[in-house]
């Protein structure tokens, strides 16, 4: 039963994400995405990470595709023809093709993966407050330095947005 | 009793259970909608629907004419009036988006049921064991990540519909609730501060949230309404603004919008996103309710079981303290809270006028959102103090 269900939920990404990809209209590649979303989220509850789906689901499919979504429709893409690829963005689509390619082989044939702390691997009362730790002790360093990432973002987007109005001392 | 249940395939387990969350949602949803219409009545002084009548029923000497005065058979005539009516799809819109977006609407508001806990009973060693679809300990997580897919439907309602109107209203929505989950969720995080005391096991489960309320001693039985009335004001008042309901229904807002998102929708169709509408309102209730309202207990300071013995003791009739018993009364409790709060809802929607668009975003952002931030820092170093 869970294996059938994870296997349904790993198919079902893999074509959402394919989708996404292949799809000319903007709305259904949005649409494609948030499925792709419910699947991978499907695939951490299937994995007992019910926190980490939840928090998925509430940031990602609720909020970030919700504003995807909106841009789309006040830019008003759709039916618009694609931009062809210039020659930098191919290159660098072909590496970054061909590192993944490589990193899937090397893992498939030589990587594995830590058995599971048996600490943390029951349910998910136990699971919620390790995970918390953990943020803020041995991942302090990375979450302070995403928090900081977005502060970058965010004021970027203030200036970008912001229209400086001429002051009357510099008219 | 319930062997014969339990020994189902878990497939058909979690089938039964839908089927039981539409069958008992999808009627209270539309009662609401009754209730609506005869609140709205009664506060503006005019009698609201009381004609329609099924033929015998006019031959009951008092009892039929009490229930044709109240409206309810005109729930009847409505739902079979949406059932048989035309269906007319608009020339111009995106078929598949058009006929999925009510459904979708549908999906989340039901899905979320599953997560809250409705009741509770004791088994023998007198354990309170909460009665939910689904007890999961991401519980209130659970509620906000799915109950936020529901924008989905909305903007892609207005955006399929192709048309002026519903854009303008399904654009609306998307800012709207996605700037209210912010205060909503950060409204509710001091309680959760308060349950995950040092030395428990962390939790964000709904039950465990009524667990806290009805503690003895006075700060145990409590509840939080009394300990966190901002939050719980934040929380009401995000909760308004999520399900679209007056004063905050920019989505639909007929004065400017015709009928906002739906305006291009008719008959059934039309009729789904009400119900959703209504099962988002009586889902979040029903938080609102477990989180700051003692869930099931009867009164503040006055848990289920002392109230159970209480009766036990006048009476001493056996059957006040089986379980069956218990669990009956306890969803009587609870549904009776919510139900208090979706007339407060209606209370406020037909006092209430709307806001502008602007007024919403200014309150959602340039006042709610700081004042829960601040709400949150406050209760964080209060707590951290008191627990020590």
């Amino acid at each position: 039963m869970g294996s059938f269900l994870f296997d349904f939920f790993a198919i079902f990404t893999v074509i959402c994400a394919v989708g996404t990809v292949v799809n000319k209209n903007a709305v259904n590649a949005a649409m494609c995405f948030l499925l792709c979303l419910v699947g991978v989220a499907g695939l951490f509850v299937q994995l007992d990470a019910y926190l980490l789906a939840f928090l998925l689901l509430l940031v990602y499919a609720g909020a970030v595709v919700a504003l995807f979504l909106f841009i789309i429709m006040l830019l008003d893409v759709q039916g618009k023809s694609a931009v062809s690829f210039k020659r930098l963005s191919t290159v660098a689509a072909v590496i970054a093709a061909g590192l993944l390619a490589v990193g899937l082989c090397s893992f498939a044939t030589r990587g594995h993966l830590d058995a599971p702390n048996p600490n943390y691997a029951s349910g998910v009362g136990a699971a919620l407050k390790p995970y918390a730790y953990q943020l803020f002790t041995t991942y302090l360093l990375p979450v302070q330095i995403m928090g900081f990432l977005l502060l970058i973002a965010m004021l970027g987007v203030i200036v970008l947005s912001k229209k400086v109005e001429p002051t009357e001392a510099a008219k | 009793m319930f062997d014969f249940f339990f020994n189902l395939h878990p497939v058909i387990q979690g089938l039964l259970k839908g089927l039981a969350v539409i069958l008992v949602i999808f009627p209270l949803a539309g009662a609401c909608s009754l209730a609506e219409r005869k609140v709205s009545a009664w506060m503006q002084g005019r009698p609201g629907p009381n004609r329609a009548i099924v033929p015998w029923f006019a031959y009951i000497p008092f009892l039929g004419t009490f229930l044709q005065r109240l409206g309810v058979f005109h729930l009847m005539a409505d739902g079979a009036k949406f059932l048989f009516k035309e269906e007319p799809v608009p020339g111009h819109v995106n078929k598949l988006y058009f006929v999925l977006a009510p459904a979708l609407a549908m999906m989340p508001a039901f899905t979320t049921v599953t997560v809250v806990p409705f009741g509770a009973y004791f088994d023998g060693a007198g354990q309170v064991i909460p009665l939910a679809l689904a007890n999961v300990d991401v519980g209130l997580l659970a509620v906000f990540a799915v109950s936020s897919l529901g924008v989905y439907s909305l903007i892609l309602a207005g955006w399929a519909s192709n048309s002026k109107y519903p854009f303008l209203g399904s654009v609306r929505a998307s800012a709207q609730l996605i700037s209210y989950e912010l205060s909503m969720t950060l409204s509710v995080v001091p309680v959760f501060l308060w349950i995950n005391a040092p030395g428990t096991p962390g939790t964000m489960s709904l039950a465990k949230a009524v667990e806290f309320q009805s503690l003895p001693g006075f700060w145990g039985g409590t509840w939080f309404i009394f300990l966190m009335p901002l939050s719980a004001a934040i929380f009401l008042i995000s909760l308004f603004a999520e399900t679209n309901r007056q004063p905050f229904d920019m989505p639909e807002s007929e004065a400017d919008l015709v009928g906002g998102f739906h305006t291009e929708y008719g008959a059934f169709k039309w009729s789904l996103f009400f119900v959703a509408e209504y099962s988002h309102m009586l889902v979040g209730s029903g938080v609102f309710t477990l989180l700051f309202l003692g869930g099931w207990n009867p009164l503040p300071w006055l848990p289920l079981a002392d109230f159970v013995a209480w009766l036990h003791s006048l009476g001493g009739a056996a059957f006040v303290v089986h379980p069956l018993f218990v669990g009956v009364l306890s969803i009587a409790l609870f549904l009776g809270k919510v139900l208090v709060l979706i007339f407060i809802f209606m209370w406020v929607r037909w006092t209430v006028p709307r806001f502008r668009y602007d007024q919403v975003m200014k309150l959602g952002w340039q006042k709610l959102l700081p004042l829960a931030i601040a709400n949150l820092i406050f209760y964080a170093l209060a707590i951290a103090f008191i627990q020590k």
